[in-house]
């Protein structure tokens, strides 16, 4: 069983009385423990197919298989769920509650998984989470007392919190200067490379997809390149550690 | 634990925005308060103007005897002659609704002191006891007289200031003998000043004394004198009235007219003295229908009045009165809840409104929670819990704003003020009610977003 199949997935925004398609027919497989980036020019509909591989979005046509769910057809608040238990998040804009601490912020999604954990529990695991992406040392700060670098990598954990087998980066260094994404894009490949979670990340920048293990290029809704494990790539600076 | 952890969620949300959670609230605080502090001292102020209408005598019943009729002429009310003072002692020992009762007897005649008269309005031949139905017990100077004194008809009174100011110059009478129809009476007491009733009458041109003295001695009244209005009156209808002929009203005199001599020499003896009315207390205001209920029974039983026989007396209370108590208490009521409604629904717009404005601002944190797998009800029980615990913040704040107010109010004012726990509990329902009625259109607003779209937004 694949983690994710993708069969003939088509997206139409309707726009007053014009039908505007956005993805025309999209098939592809990824396994578990791919480390994949999404790239293509801005229009070319990669932030939409990560809307609907992230359950955000309903797809017009087609079937989306998420570990042998077929996902295409559930309500909004069966998606809910299935975000919550099986996907992570990380914005460009890092989307952290301000005036809430670290920690509160990473153990946010718990409160609404359907495990009950108790205050301590949650903020045992939240603790562990960001011991874990290296801010074990600050746990009571507040995002505005935190690097765009730190920000980020606490979204990480909290993404990471209900331990999805998927994470989505929408960007994820578009708001950070070369160095700190470097450490970000380290800590995607730590991530993938030791807890073999499957990542993937939206970008535009041809540097970030250097560090994807597949490349997957759409043009005008439909995929034009699919490189697995682009040997060539690995040439970008600070490769797989 | 999960609406403690939602609860919890919503205070620190309205924790990283203190200063517009308390404008926002600020209209609920006021609003509560304003209802506690108006609940407080209405309650207070409308306990206190019972006192003083129950003062006015709302709780007084008057007895009169029935009509009296002669040759198909009745004289009205008060003119036969059924009601006697054990009917008044009989009331005061089986009626349990009755404080007190006392009878009484009128006269209208001079009152002479040295070279000065005045005929008093009013002049009373009652007990001790009318003091206490009254309310009038405090004397201005001297004693009341004493239930023996009305036994012995002994020739005492009480004066009102009116008669004070216009026999005596305002000069202390107490000691002093006045004289009523030639019959000297020693003053005892003087009453305390009343002032004009609702009639606009003069309360304190009045002169009390024993029942017993004013009827025998100054009225004079016996058996043979008794029904004097009722024979006066036949006598001018005789002359004046053209039915007289159908309906003779002269009675006729079975025995021969006594001589002056022989009513001297053998004086009739008094075996049934009526009284003129009966005015009885009744415990309070409540129990006015109960103690009519008590009385009507046990003087029907008195007057061995059989079942299908009309009264042969009649019983009223001071219906304006205790009208005017019940109207202005509903008045005041309903003028406390108008404001209430009025400063509760303006606070709850207020709620609405920053809610609205704080689901906006945070369009970008619904969609994060959204995306972490918060369903819509989830969103929605977010905010409402949000609105209501900002109600309740404020619900809480107005208690202790409201009560704080009216302890002041009775500290400077003096203001009579009455602490109502049922206040406080409504205010708390109201509050919380506030907060899910202007509460839940934000938050459903919240729960409807779009994930995608709201994590867009900027």
């Amino acid at each position: 069983m694949e983690l994710i199949e993708l069969h003939g997935i088509e997206k139409t925004y309707q726009m007053g009385d014009i039908f505007v398609p956005v993805l025309k027919g999209i098939s592809l497989t990824i396994r578990q423990g791919e480390l994949i980036a999404l790239t293509g020019s801005s229009g070319s509909g990669k932030s939409t197919l990560m809307n609907i591989l992230g359950c955000l979005d309903r797809p017009t046509a087609g079937e989306y298989w998420l570990e042998g769910q077929e996902t295409s057809r559930l309500s909004s608040d069966e998606r809910a769920l299935l975000r919550n238990r099986k996907l992570g998040f990380v914005f460009q804009s890092f989307n952290l509650l301000s005036r809430t601490s670290a920690i509160e912020n990473v153990a946010m999604p718990l409160s609404y998984a359907a495990e009950n954990l108790s205050d301590s529990e949650a903020r045992g695991r939240a603790a562990e989470m960001l011991g874990r992406v290296g801010l074990a040392d600050r746990l009571d700060h507040y995002p505005s007392q935190l690097s765009g670098g730190q920000q980020q990598r606490v979204a990480i954990a909290r993404a990471l919190i209900n331990r999805p087998p998927v994470l989505f980066a929408d960007e994820p260094t578009g708001n950070l200067d070369s160095r700190t994404s470097e450490e970000v894009l380290q800590m995607f490949e730590l991530l993938n490379s030791e807890d073999g979670i499957t990542i993937i990340m939206v970008t535009h920048d041809p540097k970030v997809a250097g560090h994807a293990k597949r490349v997957i290029r759409l043009d005008d809704g439909l995929i034009l390149g699919d490189v697995p494990a682009a040997e060539p790539d690995s040439e970008a600076p600070g490769g797989v550690s | 634990m999960r609406v403690y952890a939602t609860a919890r969620t919503a205070f620190k949300a309205l924790r990283r925005n203190p200063m517009r959670a308390m404008l926002t609230t600020l209209g609920i605080v006021i609003g509560v308060g304003a209802v506690i502090a108006m609940m407080e001292i209405g309650a207070g102020s409308s306990s206190s103007l019972k006192k003083t209408i129950a003062s006015m005598g709302a709780n007084v019943l008057v007895v009169r005897p029935g009509t009296a009729s002669s040759g198909g002429i009745s004289f009205g009310v008060g003119t036969s002659t059924t009601l006697t003072p054990e009917d008044n002692q009989a009331i005061l020992r089986e009626c349990p609704a009755i404080h007190n009762a006392a009878p009484i007897v009128r006269a209208r005649t001079q009152v002479v002191y040295g070279n000065r008269n005045w005929v008093p309005n009013t002049m009373y031949g009652t007990t001790p006891a009318f003091l206490d139905v009254q309310d009038w017990s405090i004397l201005a100077e001297g004693e009341p007289f004493s239930d023996r004194d009305v036994l012995n008809g002994n020739r005492v009174c009480l004066l009102g200031q009116t008669l004070v100011r216009e026999l005596f110059e305002g000069a202390s009478p107490v000691g002093k003998e006045i004289r009523i129809k030639n019959i000297s009476f020693r003053v005892i007491g003087v009453l305390t000043p009343k002032g004009a009733n609702m009639m606009g009458q003069d309360q304190d041109d009045v002169i009390l004394a024993p029942w017993t003295t004013i009827k025998y001695r100054v009225t004079g009244s016996s058996l043979s004198t008794t029904n004097q209005s009722a024979s006066t009156a036949a006598a001018t209808s005789d002359t004046v009235n053209t039915l007289s002929n159908l309906y003779p009203a002269a009675q006729i005199s079975l025995y021969p007219e006594r001589s002056s001599v022989q009513q001297a020499d053998n004086p009739m003896p008094v075996r049934f003295a009526n009284i003129e009315s009966i005015m009885a207390a009744a415990n309070n205001a409540g129990e006015i229908s109960l103690a009519i209920e008590q009385m009507t029974a046990l003087l029907r039983e008195r007057h061995h009045l059989r079942a299908d026989e009309p009264d042969d007396f009649s019983i009223r209370d001071m219906a304006e009165l205790t009208k005017t108590l019940s109207t202005t208490t509903t008045l005041m009521t309903n003028l406390l809840l108008t404001v209430a409604m009025i400063s509760l629904v303006v606070g709850g717009v207020g709620i609405m409104n920053i809610m609205l404005v704080s689901v906006t601002e945070r369009t970008r944190e619904i969609g994060l929670r959204m995306a972490v797998g918060a369903r819509g009800k989830d969103i929605l029980q977010q905010f409402l819990v949000e609105a209501v615990v900002l109600c309740l913040t404020g619900g809480a704040m107005g208690i202790v704003l409201g009560h704080g107010g009216s302890l002041l109010v009775q500290l400077l004012l003096k203001w009579p003020v009455e602490t109502s726990p049922a206040a406080i509990a409504a205010a708390v329902l109201v509050s919380a009610g506030v907060g899910i009625i202007f509460g839940f259109y934000p938050a459903w607003k919240a729960s409807r977003f779009d994930p995608i779209e709201a994590l867009r937004f900027e």
